[in-house]
């Protein structure tokens, strides 16, 4: 199985970062890596992990079913992720879902006919003093309210969400000195 | 060795080891600790939670089963607090377990069941909806029910650890953990069934037993399984005279909990439609059925014609027949027959070595052995295939022990996972052991296990490599079927008398007989030569006893149906000289035990040998055949004993040419094997001796910390 | 970054360098007085080391909030073994945001801490294990990393010491348990995250089956200062035995939610109303999670307290990883009970028989609750089951989701009794399935 030269790049600095023999070491950041360049992890990835890593094929199933970010099949080009976590949910982060369902028409971990958008409810991604927030892909979005979240969605169905994504769409903060 | 430990449990003093786990140090004190998880000689767990129990001085529960006892701690198993935690977690356990006991196969003999009944609640909490997942099929014999799994990864141990196949793992996570098969949605394995057996629950359930039966309708019959030498003990559940399963429920015989597929599946050449269920005798050319009387008269009457004339008769004995109908046959041979023409088809140099190593005691190495000796050493053999159980029991004793294992073979072996190997073709093992030499002797111990092609003078030469490194060595001679040493200690041999007693003149081996133009009668028990070779005698009086109708019956003038192995009392010999006892389980109509058969032609030939019973037959075997002075009451109580055989003579010449290995795989059983349609659906699998692992990938254990060093060819 | 404005009332420790100007680059740190502290330590041994940290009253920032000092003097010298030092940045307690906070805004710092526990144990490795939805950080750190290796604070010979570390980033893949630290180093073997059983620890046996310092990012943070400054004049910043200041992360119904540095024993009501501006729309408190979703929730009336570990702990919850989730009178506690054990059952590994079916029963009962479908005696059984959890798992996490449920309903038996009020109607009836 052949990868893009940087994905190359990466596993076999990877595949270097673990002591003498220890190669299993590298089964889950591979099989992610991957799974972001390929879309999944397909059976041939299964094989391909496992010998490179020098473990059984059931070695790597046993690892993709435990983590819930590797999976089997597709999902959207973007993929939405809300967290709906305790302190997300505390500023309406369920209904910021129910909205995000209702609005793309697709349900948990199901895409958007174009391919173009998957959805998913998530637990607490490490954004809760910013809530709601939401990652597409592996952006971060803080303070998602459903207008805001409508223009990301739009941004990414005309193609101008990466370039918009540090300007219209930033997080930032721009700190002014406490009074 | 270190000073006991002295602990209270539930009240009483109590010593033990230091390091014992304390659900084992109550177990010894007759104090039973609940468990699911723990499984004893299995990687610990602690994932059942059954186990806790009160440790006075720490705040929370503990959990007995990874706990060491230490000085001066007081336990309560039995506590309110302990009781209502198991309570708590069987009540947990049943709220996704569907409660369809009434079909499940393992009802009547499910821990679950036993353990809600013991420490259970009468009533559930639970109103809600359980998680469901449908059954799923992974092999022709493995079913697996996910919702009724209990996790207790019994399976993926026994599996890992046990066999060394790793099979089974651990698919997804929280409450929709289940156990996976190694290929996605199937299994490639050794199709054991060891995981089906181990489950507590069920989880795992067999192709062959499903649904078929209610555990209490079968009569449980413990005996030895029939297929390879390692002698395995294994219960036929038996209902109506059928066998509908087999499984090893008391753990009590040489090989613990283990069983191989055909131990535990191919017992269905039993219930075969092919099996004979008549005596049969040519008449017009022809075999035709006959009654027992008309068939034995027929025998008796053209053998005791024959021997009046001083005609040449041969014997060709069984390897799977009892030590007594070994035993008798030989006699019946030499005493009735008047012949030393006797021979059975030998798949090791037994005898060779015993010369080898006459003169020495304790130099054969018993099945125990193998377990606690520090280092092994094997010789020409794919022991995973041909001698399943002395492979697990060699892993058993690495993982355990630390036992260091040796492996000298001419292609890969699963050995290799572990041991020290070395490839080297057949004829070149001793470059091989050179190699090995320094490492060897500088072992505390070795048992070297060889196979077939160490036969003749190359035992001795291997014997004398034994003495070279100065250290104590055992040997075993690996033979193939269940009771190819019972032929051999009992004199189905023509120029060894039962105990290696040297024959006054010796009479034709397998060979000659066959060979002989001149042989009048050829008796064949429970062997058929005649799919390998040919008889030169065209004219030759043939009789047969057998279970099916086989090439060299089908040549027979007189066929009278057997009884198989499980169908009959008896002792047998594993390849390790351990004496082990048959009982009667099913019973095919028409057939007679082989032992009843010669008594009854004995009779026939006016020889009073007074009541001829299997019991009568071990007494006399014990009393008299050198090596076979075995405790009664051991053998009697289904446990089992060594035999020691020896030769004092140096005049016995072994004949390597007459050995021939069987190469049996897991998957086939010479003759029988035809016959077993379970064996014969599993073929699938890879099945060839010195399987290449490459082409499965294998793990690599990391518990012995041994290099392997690997000569390719 | 910063996502939200800081507070006057912080005390800028760990997170002194967060608003400078390009603050991940090493010119950046070097200029505030970075690297400075393993260049101390590197003088020191390894006793005296651990020493300092014990006189800083410095404790771990993951959960458990045991001294660090402590911790590091039980990996035990010279047994032959190589050691690892170990970051454990897989932050995801919820509520919890500030591990994440570090390592973009100020990498530097983070490796410098983990020099300082890699000379102190003659470790030669280090990993920093961070959850799989931080891909960016993965990035900032790595690059972090190149520049340390290209100073030579990483790499051979680390400032003419003769002492050579390494260190690497490694990504989870989704899975709280995996910030549990045996589970963690399980996962960094390439294998499901099932927690190992204890003892040995980790110090002892950890990664690789090597003696292993782990720590929280926040720890590890906190240590360059500790040894620029001295352990005393640390420890003087917080209350006795509670040494320094935490990132405390703010969220729910405040005006001003956010990360913000305070002195260890800063009150909570000071917390709301001085930092965060007070309660959201001018409403009530009704309860705090005061360190994560693990910890059982305060009380409006039991929230005028010092936030350190001791004086949680006195009130029966815990400081836990610094998450405080602010709730007001309007919220549900039902449904924020009910998410919290969604979140369990999600995240429960699934080994053990009481975590995986417990979490999963729980959630089923609390959602039919939520649903209108709720008896009067399930509120007894939630605590009850919760009960029967608590203490009897393999590893703390089935505790961590049934200490909060059994105070949700013991705190909060009105607003659970409310429900069956409103849903009389819909209610399952009284059953025993015998
Ligand atoms: C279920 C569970 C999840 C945990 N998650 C984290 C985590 O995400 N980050 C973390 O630093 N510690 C986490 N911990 C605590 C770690 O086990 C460990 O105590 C900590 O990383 C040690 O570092 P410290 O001493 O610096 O706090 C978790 C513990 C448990 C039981
Ligand atoms: S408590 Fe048990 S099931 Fe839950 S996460 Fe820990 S080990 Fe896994
Ligand atoms: S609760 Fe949503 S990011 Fe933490």
């Amino acid at each position: 199985m052949t990868f893009s030269p940087a994905l190359e790049a990466r596993f076999e600095k990877l595949l270097n970062s673990y002591p003498p023999g220890r190669q299993r070491s590298a089964v889950v950041p591979m099989l992610l890596y991957a799974q972001d360049e390929i879309g999944c992890v397909t059976q041939e990835l299964v094989e391909e992990v496992a010998r490179r890593c020098g473990v059984t094929p059931l070695q790597v199933d046993e690892v993709i079913g435990y983590y819930s970010m590797l999976h089997r099949k597709p999902l959207g080009k973007y993929h939405v992720q809300v967290c709906t976590n305790i302190a997300c949910q505390a500023l309406g982060a369920e209904d910021l879902y129910e909205h995000a369902s209702r609005t793309l028409c697709v349900g948990n971990r199901e895409v958007t006919p174009d391919g173009l958008i998957s959805l998913e409810e998530v637990e607490c991604m490490g954004a809760c003093s910013w809530a709601p927030a939401i990652q597409i892909n592996y952006d971060f979005h803080h303070h998602v309210t459903p207008e805001r979240f409508d223009r990301l969605m739009q941004a990414l169905r005309d193609g101008v969400y990466e370039k918009e994504r540090d300007t219209k769409f930033s997080n930032a903060v721009q700190p002014t000195e406490p009074a | 060795m270190a000073d006991l430990v002295n602990l209270t449990i539930d009240g009483r003093q109590l010593q033990a080891a230091p390091g014992t786990l304390l659900i084992n140090a109550a177990k010894e004190a007759g104090i039973s600790i609940p468990s699911f998880c723990y499984y004893d000689g299995l990687a610990l767990q602690a994932a059942c939670r059954m186990c806790l129990v009160e440790v006075e001085k720490t705040p929370k529960l503990q959990v007995a089963c990874t706990l060491p006892v230490t000085e001066g701690m007081v336990v309560h198993t039995d506590s309110p607090q302990v009781r209502q935690a198991r309570k708590g977690m069987l009540e947990f356990l049943l709220t996704n377990h569907p409660l369809d006991c009434p079909v499940c196969d393992k009802g009547g003999e499910c821990e679950l069941q036993d353990m809600v009944f013991r420490y259970g609640a009468g009533e559930s909490r639970f109103i809600d909806t359980k998680v469901h997942v449908d059954e799923k099929q992974w092999s022709p014999i493995v079913f697996y029910d996910a919702p009724r799994c209990i996790l207790c990864y019994r399976c993926v141990r026994i599996c890992g650890e046990g066999l060394g196949v790793n099979a089974l793992g651990i698919g997804n996570r929280g409450v929709a953990s289940e156990i996976v098969p190694n290929r996605g949605d199937h299994l490639e394995c050794d199709e054991c069934g060891a995981c089906i057996d181990i489950c507590p629950v069920g989880a795992l359930t067999s192709g062959t037993y499903r649904y078929k039966t209610r555990p209490w309708e079968m009569r449980h019959s413990p005996t030895i399984c029939t297929h390879c030498s390692n002698g395995c003990k294994t219960t036929l559940g038996v209902r109506n005279g059928e066998i509908m399963r087999a499984n090893n429920r008391d753990h009590s015989g040489v090989n613990g909990e283990f069983l191989c597929v055909k131990g535990r599946y191919a017992f269905d050449f039993n219930g075969h439609p092919d099996r004979l269920t008549s005596p049969l005798v040519r008449v017009n050319g022809e075999l035709r059925p006959a009654s027992w009387a008309i068939a034995l008269a027929t025998v008796a009457k053209k053998w005791t014609e024959l021997k009046a004339r001083k005609s040449n008769f041969g014997v060709i004995g069984s390897n799977h027949t009892s030590n007594e109908e070994n035993y008798l046959l030989q006699k019946f041979a030499r005493e009735v027959l008047g012949t030393s023409n006797i021979d059975h088809h030998r798949t090791g140099d037994v005898a060779g070595l015993l010369q080898a190593l006459h003169g020495r005691s304790n130099a054969l190495a018993t099945t125990a052995d193998l377990y606690n000796t520090k280092a092994a050493l094997v010789v020409d053999s794919d022991l995973a295939q041909e001698q399943p159980f002395l492979a697990f029991h060699l892993r058993a004793n690495m993982r355990h022990h630390k036992a260091h294992v040796y492996v000298v073979t001419p292609g890969p072996v699963r050995e290799d996972n572990y041991a020290t190997s070395v490839r080297a073709e057949l004829g070149q093992e001793f470059e091989a052991l050179e190699s090995l030499r320094e490492r060897l002797a500088a072992e505390p111990e070795l048992v070297i296990l060889f196979g077939a092609a160490i036969k003749g003078e190359a035992v001795n030469r291997l014997v004398a490599f034994g003495d070279s490194l100065g250290i104590p060595v055992k040997y075993v001679c690996l033979v193939d079927y269940s009771n190819s040493r019972g032929a051999s200690d009992m004199g189905v041999l023509p120029d060894l008398l039962p105990g290696y007693q040297p024959a006054a003149e010796p009479g034709w081996n397998y060979d000659q007989i066959l060979a002989a133009p001149d042989l009048d009668a050829l008796w064949v028990v429970g062997a058929n030569p005649l799919s390998r070779h040919q008889l030169a005698a065209k004219n030759a009086f043939v009789v047969v006893q057998d279970l099916f109708l086989t090439e060299t019956a089908q040549r027979a003038d007189v066929v009278l149906p057997a009884a198989s192995a499980y169908e009959k009392n008896g002792t047998v010999t594993n390849v390790c000289g351990d004496v082990q006892k048959l009982s009667r389980g099913p019973k095919t109509m028409g057939a007679k035990p082989d032992l009843e058969i010669i008594a009854l032609l004995a009779r026939e030939m006016r020889h009073n040998w007074g009541s001829i019973t299997p019991e009568a037959a071990f007494a006399e075997i014990r009393s008299t055949v050198r090596g076979y002075n075995v405790p009664f009451v051991v053998i009697e109580t289904g446990g089992a004993a060594a035999a020691t055989p020896s030769m004092d003579g140096t005049n016995f010449q072994s004949q390597p040419e007459l050995i021939r290995p069987a190469n049996n795989t897991l998957y086939t059983s010479g003759t029988l094997g035809r016959f077993s349609k379970m064996l014969n659906s599993l073929m699938e699998a890879p099945g060839e001796l010195y399987h290449d692992p490459r082409k499965k990938p294998v793990v690599k254990e990391g518990s012995v910390q041994l290099e392997t060093t690997r000569t390719e060819k | 970054m910063r996502y939200n404005q800081p507070s006057p009332l912080e005390v800028r420790v760990i997170s002194q360098h967060f608003d400078l100007p390009n603050s991940t680059s090493i010119e950046t740190y070097l200029a505030n007085d970075g690297y400075v502290a393993i260049r101390k330590v590197l003088g020191m041994t390894p006793e005296a080391i651990i020493e300092e940290l014990k006189t800083s009253s410095l404790r771990g920032r993951g959960g458990a909030g045991f001294p660090t000092g402590m911790k590091w003097s039980f990996v035990p010298r010279n047994t032959g073994k190589p050691t690892y030092v170990i970051c454990n940045s897989d932050e995801s307690e919820p509520g919890t945001c500030k591990d994440r906070l570090l390592m973009e805004n100020d990498p530097h710092q983070l490796i410098e801490g983990m020099l300082i526990a890699g000379w102190t144990i003659k470790s030669n490795r280090g990993y920093i294990f961070i959850r799989g939805e931080y891909r960016y950080l993965i990035d900032i750190v790595d690059r972090a990393i190149e520049e340390a290796y290209e100073r030579g604070y990483l790499g051979k010979n680390i400032l003419g010491s003769g002492w050579d570390f390494d260190l690497y980033t490694h990504t989870g893949a989704g899975a709280y348990e995996c910030g549990e630290e045996s589970a963690l180093l399980e996962s960094l073997e390439g294998k499901r995250g099932i927690p190992r059983m204890k003892p040995p620890f980790p110090a002892v046996v950890g990664a690789f089956q090597s003696p292993t310092i782990l720590n929280n990012t926040e720890t590890y943070s906190s240590i360059p200062v500790i040894f620029r400054n001295g352990g005393a004049w640390y420890a003087g910043l917080g209350t006795p035995k509670n040494g320094g200041t935490r990132l405390m992360c703010v969220s729910g119904h405040v005006n001003r939610p956010g990360v913000y540095e305070l002195p260890m024993g800063f009150n909570l009501m000071r917390l709301i109303n001085e930092v965060c501006g007070g309660v959201r729309n001018g409403k009530k408190l009704k309860a705090v999670i005061p360190g994560g979703s693990s910890s059982p929730a305060l009380k409006a009336n039991e929230c005028d307290i010092p936030l350190d570990y001791d004086s949680l702990a006195k009130a029966k919850t815990m400081a836990g990883s610094g998450g405080l989730v602010v709730l007001d009178e309007d919220t549900d506690i039902v449904a924020v009970a009910l998410r919290t054990m969604k979140f369990y059952a999600h995240e429960s590994c699934g080994w053990c028989i009481p975590c995986r079916e417990g979490t999963t029963w729980l959630k089923k009962i609390l959602s039919r609750y939520h649903e209108g479908g709720g008896r009067r005696s399930d509120i007894d059984l939630i605590g009850e089951l919760a009960a029967n959890m608590l203490g009897r798992t393999f590893c703390p996490l089935g505790d961590a989701a049934a200490m909060p449920t059994a105070a949700f309903v013991a705190k909060f038996r009105d607003d659970f009794e409310a429900y069956l009020e409103k849903n009389k109607s819909a209610q399952a009836p009284e059953l025993a399935v015998v």
